[in-house]
């Protein structure tokens, strides 16, 4: 149906738009990534314009191989949020390689092989973080201590050089160390007790110094895209709700080697993930019921993998394996239809 | 004042654009040279005519019959000759043609004798209805079904509560808003007849709380007549759309109608405040349904309002009259923006069931290509059907018509809410419009085919039949003759057996 014009009714038209809604998200996070540099310095704003670079090069490229209109669907802001979402994402010194190869697999693999924009069953971000954590562990767990704690705090040109150069003017040992959440887990496991361990300098009043801040704002962008009805609260309440129900009950029954709910609730990418993430409406489950299974199911992966799991933070692969299981869920949870016998 | 007892899913508030066509009162359109009535202006069976060409005919003469159970009369709304009775352009989305009878009016607008019933009450239901019928009432909110059908609940239901539905919920329209300012009493009057014919336990008056006005107007009326007094008026929360029958339904009583069911399946009727007004002029007053009020209105309009219309005026005067900026032929919406069509015919005549006329609109659809859906599941929110928009699309888009019915497309009102809410711009209503006629059109061919087969069955079962009925004649006439050669031998026997018997 070639439809050049509207035809039929509604000749109404509401001020929705999808490059609105992308606008509105990358507003939102601004906050975030303010506290980001603020406690990591200014590396991670050099790994979002190159992502943002690299992202629309790439969707531009694809689109002309697929023989797509190339202007509408670049300006819809959706290769800009993946970059950034991804950028904000790696750690903030990651190389120049790093971030590049995944935005190419994001936008290249992720998205347009599935059919772009509306078409893709995983998250692009998350699909690139995890191919990234997979192939590349070394660097994507090196992160830095926050400025607070280090010697000789990053300042742009360093961040520079060694994000595109590899090398650093100040001594390296000074920029490598674990996030909050891999030490928690390193140090559970040689037996120590996690109340006693977050009195050690990586960690804050009850996350990661630095890191529960970030996800305060994490939480407050995420707040406004809720007021301003960008995003429903179905699914980031019910991947809270999930997060804090499995990890109150494991604090609760064996306090003495997990950590706690609050420490889950704003460690690693829990709120960039909640509000930011899991909410992609394209790879996320449509229906209301939908979205709350989803949420539980992205909650309760998160812990898992996060406490009995091979890697530190598991929100990617617990958003990655919910994606995948959407059209089951959407087709169990349809609303019953008005006036459909109970 | 009566409480709302119950929502609906999903629903928009939306800008009403109202105040302009209300400002000033309704109208009358000037009596237009030629009338063009459609002899369909009705859901069913098309009316028969019962004049011809050069036939004189009065304001209010019936000029065409109802044609089986489903149909209404059809009466000239004003004085004339018929100077045609031919296929003529329609207001029609796909500007078909149909049956009309043309009247050219000769400018008197001689009525006909009226004949006013002074007591309703002395009239069985049946009669009602029949007086109904004849007038040529159909439900004047859009939909234009005979309406007194709607007066026969049948043996095995009683009507519990009877709507009056002046929601009016459909931004820009105003005619139901300016028929109940001006026209509460004519209202009131055909709700009488109405709760008498269905013997209503009670009835409800449902107004959207943006018209004030016509609330106040209606409460001060229902207070003069101590006779309803098991009718009430509410204001109904203003979110689109609250006038669509089982929306209403479900704002006043908090009960649903069954999905593929009627509202009576609940006890509940409703009728549109326009079509009890024309039921209390046709009873009280003897005036068969020949006008309406149509709203005219819409940023290229002029003079924006309500105009009492004949029907058969061609809509390219009645612009004319309110003077727009549109171009001769330019397209205009007939209806509300939301659920009207786009006509672009100049002659197209005014009928039962155009309650708008709108030229220009503000935040008009863009009719730039739409985006992929991004499966936000907006669409799924506003419906008002809790229907899933955009899993109907994609198998709609797919031509997977029986994943649609499994979906419930059929359950969907074309309230247009989900099209407005798309951040995509997709214009989901129309893959659902498609979506339905091609089912629609499968139905119809399949039972064609069925006919055909049975057909065909038929054709060889009787083949068969006048086969074996030709084989058993045979065998008959075999055994007749075989009888006949025998009793012929026998006869020839015995005529040789004397000489025989004389020889031996």
């Amino acid at each position: 149906m070639p439809l050049r014009s509207r035809l039929s009714s509604p000749f109404l038209s509401g001020m929705n738009r999808v490059t609105l809604l992308m606008a509105q998200l990358l507003l939102a996070l601004i906050p975030a990534i303010i506290a980001l540099v603020y406690f990591f310095g200014p590396g991670v704003l050099i790994n979002i314009v190159l992502a943002v670079v690299v992202a629309l090069a790439t969707e531009a490229l694809m689109l002309k191989l697929r023989q797509r209109p190339i202007k509408p669907f670049l300006t819809d802001g959706s290769a800009i949020v993946t970059a950034v979402l991804l950028a904000i994402a790696l750690p903030p010194l990651a190389p120049w390689w790093l971030t590049t190869i995944g935005i190419l697999f994001a936008i290249i693999f992720a998205k347009h092989l599935y059919g772009g924009l509306g078409y893709n069953p995983f998250n692009p971000a998350m699909a690139a973080y995890v191919l990234l954590l997979i192939s590349f562990p070394l660097e994507m767990t090196t992160w830095l201590p926050i400025s607070a704690l280090s010697d000789a705090p990053i300042d742009f040109n360093s961040a520079f050089q060694m994000i595109f150069q590899g090398q650093l003017t100040t001594a390296v040992d000074s920029v490598s160390g674990a996030t909050p959440l891999d030490a928690m887990k390193t140090e559970i496991g040689l037996l120590h007790v996690p109340s006693q361990v977050i009195q050690q300098p990586l960690f804050g009043h009850v996350g990661g110094k630095g890191w529960e801040w970030v996800n305060i704002w994490f939480a407050i962008g995420g707040l406004a895209l809720l007021y301003r009805r960008v995003i429903s609260w179905h699914i980031p309440v019910a991947m809270l709700s999930g997060l804090l129900a499995i990890s109150l009950i494991t604090w609760l029954l064996a306090p003495e080697t997990t950590a706690s709910p609050l420490f889950h609730l704003l460690s690693g990418g829990t709120m960039l993930g909640a509000f930011f993430i899991a909410t992609d409406p394209v790879t996320a489950a449509t229906t209301v019921k939908g979205r709350l299974v989803f949420g539980v199911g992205v909650g309760l992966l998160t812990y898992i993998i996060r406490v009995w799991g091979g890697y530190p933070d598991g929100i990617a692969f617990a958003i990655i394996v919910m994606n995948m299981l959407v059209p089951l869920i959407d087709y169990y949870t349809q609303p019953r239809v008005y006036g459909a016998v109970k | 004042m009566s409480t709302v007892a119950g929502s609906f899913p999903g629903g928009l508030v939306l800008n009403g654009h109202k105040k302009r066509s209300t400002e000033t009162p309704i109208r009358k359109t000037p009596l237009s040279k030629k009338l063009i009535l459609p002899l369909q202006q009705h859901i069913g069976a098309e009316s028969i005519p019962i004049v011809s060409v050069g036939d004189k005919v009065l304001k209010g003469q019936k000029i065409a019959k109802a044609d089986g159970h489903v149909s209404v009369y059809l009466h000239a709304p004003s004085s004339g000759t018929i100077s045609a009775i031919d296929e003529q352009p329609i207001p029609h989305p796909s500007g078909l043609s149909a049956l009309c009878i043309t009247i050219e009016t000769d400018g008197l607008d001689t009525w006909i004798e009226h004949h006013p019933i002074a007591d309703y009450t002395q009239l069985s239901e049946h009669d009602i209805r029949q007086h109904v019928r004849e007038a040529g009432i159909v439900g004047l909110g859009g939909a234009g079904f005979p309406s007194f059908i709607k007066l026969n609940p049948g043996v095995h239901h009683h009507v519990e509560t009877l709507i009056i539905n002046g929601v009016e919920c459909e931004p820009y329209i105003t005619c139901d808003d300016m028929l109940m300012r001006e026209r509460a009493d004519g209202i009131l009057d055909g709700i009488e007849i109405i709760n008498f014919a269905l013997r209503v336990k009670h009835c409800v008056i449902a107004i959207e709380d943006n018209k004030p006005k016509a609330i106040s107007t209606m409460e001060l009326a229902l207070a003069a007549r101590p006779e309803l007094i098991d009718t009430t008026i509410m204001a109904v929360p203003t979110r689109y759309p609250a006038g669509s029958e089982k929306q209403l339904i479900q704002v006043v009583t908090g009960k649903q109608v069954p999905s593929h069911g009627l509202p009576i399946d609940i006890g509940i009727v409703c009728h549109n405040v326009g079509t009890a007004y024309a039921i209390g002029r046709a009873i009280k007053h003897g005036e068969p349904l020949i006008s309406r009020i149509v709203t005219v209105t819409g940023t290229d309009v002029k003079h924006a309002g309500n105009f009492e219309t004949l029907f058969g005026t061609p809509m390219h005067e009645l612009l004319a009259f309110c003077e727009t900026t549109r171009e001769p032929n330019a397209p205009f919406i007939l209806g509300g923006p939301m659920m009207g069509y786009n006509l672009s015919g100049d002659n197209l005549p005014v009928t039962k069931t155009a309650n708008c006329i709108l030229v220009g609109v503000d935040a008009a659809a863009p009719a730039e290509k739409p985006l992929p859906c991004i499966r936000c599941g907006e669409c799924a929110t506003a419906c008002p059907a809790s229907l899933l928009p955009q899993q109907l699309y994609w198998y709609a888009r797919d031509k997977d018509l029986e994943k649609t019915r499994q979906y419930n497309l059929f359950d969907c009102i074309e309230c247009g809410c989900c099209s407005y809410v798309c951040p995509s711009k997709i214009p989901l209503v129309h893959y659902f419009r498609f979506a339905k006629t091609e089912t629609m059109n499968q139905q119809l061919e399949a039972a064609k085919s069925d006919q055909a087969r049975i057909r065909h069955e038929n054709r060889l079962a009787r083949q068969e039949l006048e086969q074996q009925e030709k084989e058993e004649r045979q065998r008959q006439r075999k055994l007749a003759l075989a009888a006949s050669q025998a009793a012929k031998q026998k006869q020839e026997q015995a005529a040789q057996s004397p000489s025989d018997g004389s020889e031996s």
